[in-house]
């Protein structure tokens, strides 16, 4: 079905007249063999969203103390308190399009989980997450990129990665996929490529390079464009019934469905999803929180549905820099913190349980006596993801300066 | 377009069909521009090793500057641009006098932009506990504006600057000695404090002596407050978490709500509640030593690490939040110990306690691990990716001999054979910062706003003055070739060529034959059978050869 709609298309394409055989197709039908790489869909919560309202630890008679005014309210039925997990632990009621992956054990949780480093900062979080190396700033590229890197020396016998086998949905490459791998950024697939009278001009151009680096980006670039026509962006039709929310977030998500669809060889994609630093009026089940979740969720819910079987080789990861404080503030909402949750969805991800030692929330069981502490090094989810799943041999070129050992593993898989 | 203009045009491009090497340029070569060609051949100012020496010492050559080359000989030009205090500048000071913050003090800065937001936001917030954290509050968008203010100024300042400054070479190495002492905009307050950064710490020093630079960065509220060293703290002394038992009990008590981290220097608390600082951080400490000085490789230990962050105890930034925004060295927080850094002592005890940091420096500027670092860095960006070692080992005993003049280091660079060898001649690849720029520059563009260019840059993934590690940015190819920036790249070609309020320039380029370098047979051939002037333009500064330089 697959390499047959890749032919279909290919009649679209005027590659004759340029003289050169189309890479991309080549690659193309190297990744739709059985055996490919699975694939990895990473988000990221930017600003520390608050894991305790999203994850809602209901059995903590602390949690309720603590916080009088934003507490997500114990499971009792209905959409305005939490729903039940596993008799200690509930999700937010805004999250309810996914609670059906949980029953399904699709969904997997991590709580108390974060960077070991104690910062307090988004910027230095947000380093130490997407750089994997917590405390240590000058690392240059971000550990998925780094997994590519490793993932090509293994590949040499499989041939070349695809031109578009990691694409973040965003602006700018985050420093999660930054490095020598090669890792695409792209605002929107509609926009991407290179337009007017003058595009095959410079594809002539760089397919004559004489500098073999200009002359190999620039292969890559136009089989990127081309590639990312295929997955036909204008015309998608997501399956199953699904739409998506007509938010950057989901808009985002739609896009990574499209791509992962056109069956192009993408194995890492990236999205991210702003304002969750909510120091004021944080709200409950209604208020700023909820409606941030509310998008999160329900565009989480679409790609997932949308996907359907293509779930079976994807997993879906979040992750945020930090939790949140776990009592509230003076302005009924929260300062920033330190462990958090995060959420694994798909791909062979044994679901429906919450993992990691839950170290309670009394004073004396939190970290500096404010926040939610740490039992499990994000970098050990971030390491069974990519041995487990992405089937990487080893993790250790992955997480440099951090002793990856399988027995901290979380079990996730 | 009339046949005779592109057949001018295609007569005007040099035929290169050397394979496998871009600028192996093979006898019978058509030059655009031949008058002096002749007379030229002779000696070294061929015009291919002009065009090589102004894409080095400039941000792109134009027109111009060929001209100009031509009439007062290579040396002469390289020399004058080593003396930048004795080229007028009147042309871009016009284009900045409407960036009123370049030349604001952080104390200015912090008091007329960063003040009202955080006041705003404090009394937008209603009373606060002591629990209260240190995130923003919701504040009018007209006050987050503004307090964006200088950084978007000091971009303007910097893509203005390497367009139309003729002080080139100083503009280059300003790029260059930022991105080595390189801070983020984005960490907390030090959106406030780069443009003095820029402005008196780094660019007054690229041609002088390489103490007084790192001096200058070493102390710079920049500096102090990205890599955290106005928090570290003796932790035995009176601020220290050690010597807390010395505090007073309401003190302590008030600690204990205080946040430990506030690094990125959110909080903002009532008068007289400054942030955490009770320990040591090593922070700058080790990336003085791996990336500023001595290198990765230089032969320190992490015991070097740590002493060199006692040294550094109490150089931090007067009331960074209130408008002092100044270097200041507190005693109460210095570690008065001995120390011994890289086997030297550094006896405790000195009256003046910043002595000990003063002596560190000294000895890391004057280390030679910290020369042959130095050395390699510029030869990597004015050479090659991979420079002669040879090269290497010269630059660095110079700048021993000299005792770190960085004007004869570059002095010996540029008139090295192999800065001039035609093996190295485009074989740079250009950063966004570069391209953008020299694009400009090749077109003898007329910017009326800069903000379309700057937005460019970041949209090529170079972001000014928002490298997050301080590594800085890459400087060399494998940094910047790749994909998805190649198709932005043609993007902004085809953007510069329209012209327009979206390129910000104020008509439709025309390309300046006499900038453009040599291009290959093949793209010859494309840009001359091209229909429209802008595209010719656009297919000259999207093409392979001028993403190099």
């Amino acid at each position: 079905m697959i390499s047959r709609r890749v032919i279909l298309k290919r009649g679209g394409f005027a590659l004759v007249s340029l003289g050169f055989a189309p890479s991309f197709l080549a690659r193309t039908a190297m990744a739709a063999t059985p055996g490919r790489a699975r694939r990895l869909i990473a988000i990221f919560q930017r600003g520390a969203v608050d894991g305790l309202s999203v994850v809602v630890p209901y059995g903590e008679a602390d949690y309720y103390r603590v916080r009088p005014t934003i507490a997500v309210p114990r499971p009792a039925g209905g959409d305005q308190a939490a729903l039940d997990l596993d008799g200690f632990f509930g999700l937010h009621p805004r999250l309810s399009p996914l609670k059906p992956f949980w029953d399904r054990h699709d969904l997997a949780i991590v709580h108390a989980c974060g960077s070991p480093a104690a910062t307090r900062s988004h910027f230095d979080a947000q380093d130490y997450m997407e750089s994997g190396t917590p405390g240590v700033k000058r690392t240059a590229d971000g550990w998925l990129n780094r997994y590519l890197q490793v993932r090509a020396t293994e590949r040499v016998a499989a041939g070349p990665a695809a031109a578009v086998q990691a694409v973040a949905l965003s602006a700018q490459l985050p420093r999660l996929l930054q490095g020598r791998a090669p890792a695409l950024a792209v605002r929107d697939l509609g926009q991407f490529g290179v337009r007017g009278p003058a595009a095959g001009g410079f594809e002539s151009e760089y397919a004559q390079a004489a500098d073999r680096v200009l002359n190999g980006v620039g292969r890559d670039a136009f089989d990127a464009m081309k590639t990312l026509r295929l997955a036909d962006p204008r015309h998608y039709r997501p399956e199953n019934g699904v739409r998506y929310p007509r938010s950057p977030f989901g808009r985002a998500l739609q896009q990574i469905a499209q791509l992962c669809k056109a069956e192009v060889g993408l194995e890492i994609a990236f999205a991210e999803i702003g304002g969750w630093d909510t120091h004021v009026n944080q709200g409950t089940t209604q208020g700023s929180l909820a409606t941030r979740l509310t998008d999160f969720g329900q565009s989480l819910a679409a790609l997932v549905t949308d996907l359907g079987e293509r779930m079976t080789d994807t997993v879906v990861l979040t992750m945020s820099e930090f939790g949140r404080a776990v009592a509230e503030n003076g302005n009924r909402g929260t300062d920033h913190g330190h462990g958090n949750a995060m959420l694994l969805i798909g791909g062979g991800v044994k679901g429906g349980r919450v993992y990691g030692r839950w170290p309670g929330l009394a004073a004396h069981q939190r970290y500096d006596g404010r926040d939610l502490a740490i039992t499990t090094d994000f970098r050990d989810v971030f390491a069974e993801v990519v041995v487990k799943h992405l089937g990487l041999r080893s993790a250790a070129a992955v997480f440099p300066g951090y002793a990856v050992d399988p027995t901290r593993f979380p079990g996730l898989f | 377009m009339t046949s005779r203009t592109t057949a001018a045009w295609t007569a005007a491009i040099v035929l290169s069909s050397a394979p496998g090497a871009g600028l192996a340029i093979p006898p019978g070569q058509v030059w655009p521009v031949s008058t002096r060609q002749a007379e030229a051949a002779a000696g070294r100012q061929d015009r291919r090793t002009v065009l090589h020496v102004l894409n080095r010492v400039t941000f792109g050559p134009r027109g111009r500057d060929v001209d100009a080359v031509d009439r007062i000989g290579l040396a002469a030009y390289i020399e004058r641009q080593l003396h930048p205090e004795r080229i007028a500048d009147p042309g871009l000071d016009q284009r900045l006098t409407g960036l009123p913050t370049l030349e604001m003090t952080p104390g200015d800065i912090v008091r007329r932009f960063a003040r009202p937001l955080f006041d705003a936001r404090r009394a937008g917030a209603g009373p606060r506990s002591s629990q209260d954290g240190d995130g923003p509050r919701p504040v009018g968008p007209a006050l987050v504006r503004a307090a964006a203010l200088p950084v978007d100024e000091l971009s303007q300042q910097k893509v203005l600057r390497a367009i139309y400054s003729e002080r080139q070479l100083e503009a280059v190495l300003t790029d260059f000695w930022f991105n080595h002492f390189n801070v983020d905009a984005r960490k907390g307050l030090d959106r406030f404090f780069l443009n003095e950064y820029e402005r008196a710490a780094i660019r007054p020093h690229v041609l002088g002596r390489f103490r007084d630079l790192l001096g200058a960065t070493a102390k710079s509220p920049a500096m102090l407050f990205y890599l955290d060293n106005w928090l570290s703290t003796d932790p035995n002394g009176p601020h220290g978490s050690a010597g807390r038992g010395r505090l007073s009990s309401r003190e302590a008590r008030r600690r204990r709500f205080v946040d430990r981290r506030s690094s990125d220097g959110r909080l903002d608390r009532g008068a007289g509640v400054t942030p955490q600082k009770r320990g040591l951080n090593e922070n700058y400490a080790r990336e003085l030593m791996e990336l500023h000085t001595l290198g990765v490789d230089g032969g320190y230990t992490q015991a070097d690490i740590t002493e060199v962050a006692r040294a550094f105890t109490g150089w931090t930034i007067d009331r960074p939040r209130q408008g002092g925004a100044a270097f200041h060295f507190d005693p109460r927080r210095h570690d008065p110990g001995d120390k011994v850094v890289l086997g030297h002592p550094i006896p405790g005890g000195a009256r003046n306690g910043a002595r000990d940091g003063e002596a560190v420096l000294d000895l890391l500027a004057r280390h030679p691990a910290t020369a042959r670092a130095i050395a390699g860095k510029l030869a990597r960006r004015f050479v090659s990716d991979e420079p002669p070692l040879a090269l290497i080992d010269r630059l660095a005993a110079r700048f021993r001999e000299t005792d770190g003049d960085l004007r004869e280091v570059m002095r010996t660079l540029l008139s090295s054979s192999e800065f001039l060898s035609p093996d190295v001649m485009r074989v740079k690849t250009k950063t966004p910062l570069e391209f953008v720029v020299s694009a400009i520059r090749a077109v003898d563009g007329e910017v009326t706003d800069a903000r379309p260019l700057v937005r460019q840059i970041s949209d090529l993934g170079m972001p000014l003055y928002q490298c997050q590690p301080p590594t800085g940015y890459g400087d060399t190819a494998d940094a910047w070739a790749n994909a998805g920036a190649l198709v932005a790249r043609i993007n902004v070609a085809q953007t510069i060529a329209r012209g327009g309020a979206r390129s910000g320039l104020r008509r439709a380029a025309s390309l300046d034959r006499n900038a453009i370098g040599p291009l290959s047979e093949s793209t010859a051939g494309i840009v001359g059978r091209a229909t429209t002037e802008w595209q010719r333009v656009a297919l000259t500064l999207g093409a392979p050869e001028f993403q190099k330089r």
